[in-house]
């Protein structure tokens, strides 16, 4: 076999294996999104890298650069306290003085 | 600075005599604080032990996992002050264990539930859109070397390792996954595992390796299921991702 027939018969199986993957219904279940400026103060979750550990650091109620994980589109309706509402960014909002 | 030392060592040594130069307020050796802080190391990451290994601790029974995480505990004391990913030893140390002979699937449950401890933790980045791919010229596309993503695990046992540990979760289905290959990632940030083709594993150490998609893939595989593996894990980096 050509090198060329054979790189032919791998994309022949990603096309396959895209199409599998497509067609598979996506459940939402247990899916989750990082949700910023909603947790409490001292329970924001984290996802960071090694060697870090700011889960549970949140200084303020709702603090914009901490985040939750909540169920995946719910973020965006979250409605907090003082007009406050969830988001999927950073937020500039409610960070701890000094 | 033996003083430490000392302390330090008779920490994992329950029989061991007290260190000299532990003094109580008193000016005095001290003798019952110096146990009851020895106790509580031992039982705190007894604990954080069992709180890692959730499925070893149902499957052996409370009272034996708490006497054999004290073993391990003595020979594998934390070397890193953070805690969050101690116990990488444990599955391996479990294989030696002989009391565990009886049931030789603990190494293996142990070992996938230390695999999903790390996705959990592991760095966060957006894995490869599989559709990225889609448009990519054959010859290209085996040239395309593809990272796995900072989550993505494997892990292989002849045993239905799988099956074992989705029968003890709360809401347990009755899907039997095979024994065999395991594909552990984090899509949409929650950690997930899954019965994987044969060569998954092969492919993603190749990849691992920086070998490039067209020898990554060994011949003789299901490619396509490969190829669906991968993308339904998110095990996968965009190429972009250096």
């Amino acid at each position: 076999m050509t090198i060329h027939s054979k790189n032919l018969m791998i994309a022949g199986a990603l096309a396959a294996g895209l199409a599998t993957h497509y067609a598979t219904p996506v459940s939402a279940e247990g899916a989750k999104e990082k949700c910023y400026g909603v947790a409490l103060a001292g329970q924001n979750d984290c996802a960071a890298g090694p060697g870090t550990t700011c889960a549970g650091t949140s200084k303020v109620d709702y603090q914009g650069n901490s985040f939750k994980l909540v169920p995946a589109g719910t973020c965006t309706e979250i409605e907090l306290p003082g007009d406050r509402m969830g988001s999927l960014e950073p937020l500039e909002r409610d960070l701890p003085k000094g | 600075m033996s003083v430490f030392r000392d302390f330090a060592a008779a920490l994992r040594a329950p029989d061991a005599r007290r260190p000299q130069g532990a003094l109580n307020p008193g000016g005095k050796p001290s003798v019952a604080r110096y146990d009851v802080y020895r106790n509580n190391v031992a039982t705190s990451l007894i604990e954080a032990l069992a709180t890692g290994f959730p499925v070893v601790r149902q499957l052996v029974g409370e009272e034996f996992f708490s006497a054999m995480a004290r073993e391990f505990v003595l020979l594998h004391p934390p070397k890193d002050p953070v805690i969050v990913l101690w116990g990488a030893g444990f599955p391996d140390w479990l294989e030696t264990f002989a009391p565990i002979k009886a049931v030789p699937y603990v190494p293996g449950i142990a070992r996938l539930e230390y695999l999903r401890r790390q996705a959990f933790h592991a760095a966060d980045v957006e894995p490869l859109e599989p559709a990225m791919l889609a448009g990519v010229a054959p010859d290209a596309l085996a040239a395309q070397r593809l990272l796995p993503h900072p989550s993505a695990r494997w892990m292989a046992d002849p045993m239905p390792i799988l099956s074992i540990w989705q029968r003890h979760q709360e809401d347990a289905d009755d899907i039997d996954p095979p024994a065999g290959e395991i594909l552990v990632g984090r899509p949409k940030m929650t950690v997930a595992q899954m019965a994987a083709p044969e060569g998954t594993c092969a492919t993603l150490d190749a990849l691992a390796g920086g070998a490039p998609l067209g020898r990554a893939l060994p011949p003789d595989a299901d490619h396509p299921a490969i190829f669906a593996t991968l993308f339904a894990a998110g095990a996968l980096l965009p190429p972009d991702h250096v």
